[in-house]
């Protein structure tokens, strides 16, 4: 079901952003309505495979975000769906009001793309990562959030995005990042897959780990690792954080009573906090979160920044540890 | 020459006096909202209902309608007065301004009333929204109504670069120029002369206009829609709180309704005084 060479050294990597700009120009063969509206970030979004094809349903905006969310709930007025691309700290980070009344309050079917978002934007350093975008966008009525794990599942959630009515958040990564998916996964919004079973569907799991984006390849490895050590991990594979898939985790929670979640975001208000205001609710376990601890990025390689601010898979098999300890 | 007849624009100063009276009980019922800009713009909502814009209040879906996009969303209860004299919904109803449930929310919201195009409140988005509707369909005409404190906010100067940018003929920007916002007098707040001036430079055609005078606003609503290559903005001098020449032109209005026995007195005996006038 996933990429067989996942665990190879030489996997295939490419950047989830790039999943996006092929999926905007299916979604625009799709369907005329479908128009794209960027500020200033046209190549780097991707959305320049959209402009260069569809340059009549191409509006670039300049460095304007604010009108950029507002001017595409206009357009979504009239009939199309609009979607809209930046840097993730830019929009939904600069225009965050603008997409809460405009968009979402007036319950237009704008589709937000957000590139960037994550520490591994690297060297530009912390003015640039956007690590509270899935905090913000979450939080609004309607809003779909969806966090895709690699290029394919990128290209596939831009597709399906453009066939609903819902104001969408989709968050992209910039670096590149290993092909996890084949065109043979499933994908459906809303919809959790598990994309590692340490039991191999005999018996129960001793962990699930939940993991959503780019970080989904790191969570599997370290379940391929503690596989071989003879503890049992099941990977959920969260792409749509909003609306949660709660059967999924419901039956992740009852199977292993042990949670780890895994987020390129800080841990306040991201996927982990939304995992566990539905367990606390409904199905309370020790739950682990691995996430950026209320602190700012820096410069330096999307490695060494994931590391440092405790996304490693080091810290990944600690967070496994500490949470069958706490059973 | 003028467009239009004595006798109609007779007619128009009683629809507006009747519409006036209606948001000033709609205040009192209330008991809280705004009063100067849903009364000083009560003449130009009018001239656009009674006169200027195509619309069906029995199908506020209809496609082809012209689409009336107000972005200084505090000043609704002179929309929903208008739209009620207009026939969208019972007169009666406008008592429930504010209320719990009502379809008549404190700000404009879609949810409620369908009929409305957009949701507004926060300043300064309603021309960005209004700026993409009209690229999204250039055959149409959208009739965007702003605030002039509104001005301040940033976004509205994006939304007019891209307008002026995309050549957009099919966009009518009225601007309340009412010279007040809740801190003070605009100009003593941030100020924006010369207002003109900027707008022309943001490539928009400008008319500026008596917004009391129906006259002129049938005039210039006309004119902008006779200007095809470039937007079109009408900047609409007003007197803040129109109508009642105890509250007119004072800020302290803004945000307020007459809540004193005394403040309800005088609101209801200048807008009775002006219909002895008009009979």
């Amino acid at each position: 079901m996933i990429n067989p060479n996942i665990f190879n050294n030489d996997v295939e990597q490419v950047p989830i952003r790039k999943g996006f700009g092929e999926g905007l120009v299916i979604a625009g063969d799709n369907d005329i309505r479908v128009v794209g509206l960027c500020a200033d970030l046209t190549d780097s979004t991707m959305m320049s495979l959209f402009a260069k094809k569809y340059s009549h349903r191409f509006v670039e905006m300049g460095v304007a975000e604010q009108n950029l969310a507002s001017v595409a709930s206009g357009m979504a007025a009239m009939g199309k769906i609009p979607f809209i691309t930046s840097y993730a700290m830019f929009s939904p980070g600069r225009n965050w009001e603008q997409i809460r009344t405009t968009i979402c309050y007036n319950n237009r079917p704008v589709k937000i793309a957000g590139s960037h978002a994550g520490v591994s934007v690297g060297p530009d350093g912390g003015t640039h990562q956007a690590i509270e975008d899935i905090a913000i966008t979450r939080v609004i009525p309607r809003m779909v959030v969806i966090s895709p794990c690699d290029a394919i599942e990128a290209r596939k959630a831009t597709i399906a995005s453009a066939k609903t009515d819902s104001p969408t958040y989709i968050r992209l990564a910039r670096e590149k990042t290993p092909i996890i998916t084949t065109n043979a996964t499933s994908f459906e919004i809303g919809k959790a897959q598990v994309f590692f079973d340490g039991a191999e569907g005999k018996n129960k799991n001793d962990v699930g780990i939940i993991a959503t984006g780019a970080l989904v390849y790191r969570a599997l490895k370290v379940a391929q690792f503690y596989k071989e050590q003879g503890i049992k991990i099941k990977v959920l594979n969260l792409a749509t954080i909003k609306p949660l898939d709660e059967q999924a985790i419901l039956s992740l929670a009852q199977e292993t009573k042990a949670i780890v979640t895994v987020e390129e975001h800080q841990i306040a208000g991201g996927m982990g906090s939304a995992i566990s205001e539905y367990l606390a609710q409904h199905y309370p376990v020790p739950q682990e979160f691995i996430g950026v601890k209320d602190l700012f990025g820096q410069s330096g390689t999307p490695d060494e920044l994931l590391e440092y601010y405790g996304m490693g898979e080091s810290h990944i098999k600690m967070a496994v540890k500490r949470v069958i300890l706490r059973k | 020459m003028s467009p239009i007849s004595p006798e109609k624009i007779h007619e128009f100063k009683k629809k507006a006096n009747d519409i006036r009276k209606t948001i000033i009980e709609m205040l009192i019922e209330a008991k809280s909202g705004h009063t100067a800009g849903p009364l000083d713009m009560t003449d130009i909502f009018t001239a656009l209902y009674f006169h200027l814009l195509k619309y069906d209040p029995k199908r506020p879906d209809w496609a082809e309608r012209d689409r009336l996009i107000l972005s200084n969303g505090h000043i609704c209860p002179v929309l929903y007065a208008t739209m009620a004299h207009a026939g969208y919904f019972p007169v009666e109803e406008t008592l429930t301004l504010r209320k719990f449930k009502s379809r008549l929310q404190g700000h404009p919201h879609r949810d409620f009333l369908p009929a409305l195009e957009t949701s507004s409140g926060p300043l300064g988005s309603g021309l960005s929204q209004a700026v993409g509707m009209a690229i999204a369909d250039r055959l149409k005409f959208f009739y965007c109504l702003t605030g002039d404190g509104e001005l301040d906010a940033g976004q509205n100067w994006e939304a007019m670069m891209l307008a002026g940018k995309n050549k957009l003929g099919n966009l009518i920007v009225i601007v309340d120029r009412n010279k007040i916002q809740i801190d003070g007098f605009t100009e003593d707040v941030m100020p924006l002369e010369p207002l003109k001036l900027k707008w022309e430079s943001f490539n928009f055609d400008v008319i500026e206009i008596d917004g009391h005078d129906f006259e002129q606003i049938i005039t210039a609503v006309n004119q902008a829609k006779s200007v095809l290559d470039k937007p079109s903005v009408i900047i609409a001098n007003t007197i803040a709180s129109k109508g009642i020449p105890e509250f007119e032109g004072k800020f302290e209005w803004h945000g307020k309704p007459p809540s004193t026995p005394e403040e309800i007195t005088t609101a209801r005996n200048a807008l009775n005084k002006i219909e002895e006038q008009l009979k």
